[in-house]
């Protein structure tokens, strides 16, 4: 049975965890990036496993099947481009419309490409750790987005990797809004555990304008995420909820959070 | 026992750490990601010293909750306890035997996430939680349940590898002893 160097032992541990559960937030957060980063050396090594898998299957493939594959992204590289002249344009005449009307400019996005090395190991949360951190410009709060939409925010940043409340975890709100319509309301969290690619827009006003199949994008009411980066698609009718004080409807995720590997951050 | 095995334990614990944050197969198969701690913990509550139990608590704890989004320290108390009431029962417990070690896992994957939820609702945290919490708690426990006996070969295998093996062919041969004395 227990001696008394156990009732030492157990006392021990049991004020180091008393502790560390009471530190500030803020602090928390240092050492949790510090403890993780013990981690750095095993996700380095599981990267270039991943990478040397993905080499041997590139080695298979056909050299038919590259080619086609090269002749496919030029044209997407060309389409691209021509999208790119067009939004210069557009962004020209813009920012010349502004200054006629005495607007404030609208600061160029700065993207900085991170890869995902860690998931959240609990099942009740859903974060990702980046190889991004403050030594590279990362901030709390940062915007996370890939080309299909918005990923999340970054909630902890350490030297040299952060962590990222994805959308659908239950602390990461969003203010959004229908592209058409501008019918306003708040992503509130992931439908069920299970499905975490479908969102609930919540707070949507009972006399709201939204149909099935419009997208949904940010809009800047809260000041962390910058207006229009699109977040999913309403898939249903908004009902009612709370003896009809408010609306809600579930919105299908533009981003696979399952198949993130590499994300942009947006630098403030 | 001795120092060997507590390190291999503790390094057991940061390879299943570390495995849990970057294999996704699971999670993308059965809707979980499967914590092999608690197995962990069963083997070393049956076979360690208490130190070790303690020192895997709170290391386990604490890189699991480093690389999650649970408060810091907020694992370190259920995988404490587990360990704690199974090493105060360990004289009892037939732990050679595969239906105690699948059961004791099956218990003590069953009850760490539980208390670990238990503890963060009470500190007005929001978990991700709803119906099919469920379904992620009997994958967390039948997962764990299945690693638990696997974690005791792996063990045994290890000191196997690492254990001076006794000679087996002893030079001394019973019937040539030489009894001294009458009878």
């Amino acid at each position: 049975m227990f001696k008394r160097p156990h009732y030492i032992a157990f006392g021990l541990v049991g004020l180091l965890t008393l502790i560390v559960l009471t530190l500030p937030n803020n602090t928390a957060n240092q050492i949790k990036l510090a403890v993780g980063s013990l981690f750095l050396p095993f996700f380095g090594l599981a990267k270039s496993s991943h990478q040397l898998a993905a080499q041997a299957g590139e080695a298979v493939t056909p050299r038919a099947e590259l080619v086609r594959q090269n002749e496919q992204l030029r044209r997407t590289n060309q389409w691209l481009e021509l999208r790119a002249m067009q939004a210069d344009a557009l962004r020209h005449e813009n920012d010349g419309l502004r200054q006629q009307l005495h607007w404030q400019a609208r600061a160029a996005w700065k993207l900085k490409l991170a890869s995902v090395v860690a998931r959240d190991p609990a099942n009740w949360w859903l974060t990702i750790q980046i190889d991004l951190g403050s030594r590279d410009g990362v901030k709390t709060n940062a915007p996370v987005l890939t080309p299909e939409g918005l990923v999340g925010r970054v909630y902890a940043v350490g030297p040299a990797s952060s962590q990222v409340m994805l959308l659908g975890n239950p602390n990461c709100r969003v203010s959004a809004m229908s592209e058409i319509g501008g019918a306003a309301g708040i992503i509130v969290g992931a439908a069920s555990p299970l499905e975490n690619s479908i969102l609930t827009m919540s707070y949507l006003s009972s006399e709201n304008n939204l149909k099935p199949g419009q997208m949904i994008v940010t809009s800047d009411a809260g000041g962390t995420f910058p207006k229009g980066v699109v977040i999913g698609q309403a898939f249903e009718a908004p009902h009612p909820v709370e003896f009809g004080l408010y609306s809600e409807v579930r919105v299908k995720l533009a981003v696979d959070l399952g198949a993130l590997e590499e994300v942009w951050v947006l630098m403030p | 026992m001795n120092w060997l095995t507590s390190i291999l334990i503790l390094l057991t614990a940061y390879l299943v750490v570390g495995l849990e944050a970057t294999f996704e197969g699971l999670r993308h198969l059965l809707g979980a990601q499967i914590d092999l701690l608690p197995a962990l913990m069963v083997y070393t509550a049956l076979t360690a010293d208490f130190i070790t139990l303690t020192v895997l608590a709170a290391a386990g704890g604490l890189w699991l909750d480093s690389l999650s989004a649970n408060p810091l320290g907020v694992s370190v108390a259920p995988l404490l306890a587990v360990g704690c009431v199974i090493y105060s029962r360990r004289a009892l417990i037939l732990r050679d035997q595969y239906f105690a070690r699948f059961f004791l896992g099956l218990g003590a994957s069953a009850a760490v996430p539980v208390l670990t939820l238990l503890l963060l609702l009470s500190s007005r945290h929001t978990p991700l939680l709803g119906w099919a919490s469920l379904w992620q708690w009997l994958v967390m426990s039948l997962g764990g349940a299945a690693f638990t006996p696997l974690c005791f070969r792996f063990f045994d295998g290890l000191h196997h590898a690492f254990r001076y093996q006794p000679a087996l062919n002893v030079p001394f041969r019973p019937d040539r002893e030489i009894r001294r004395g009458r009878k």
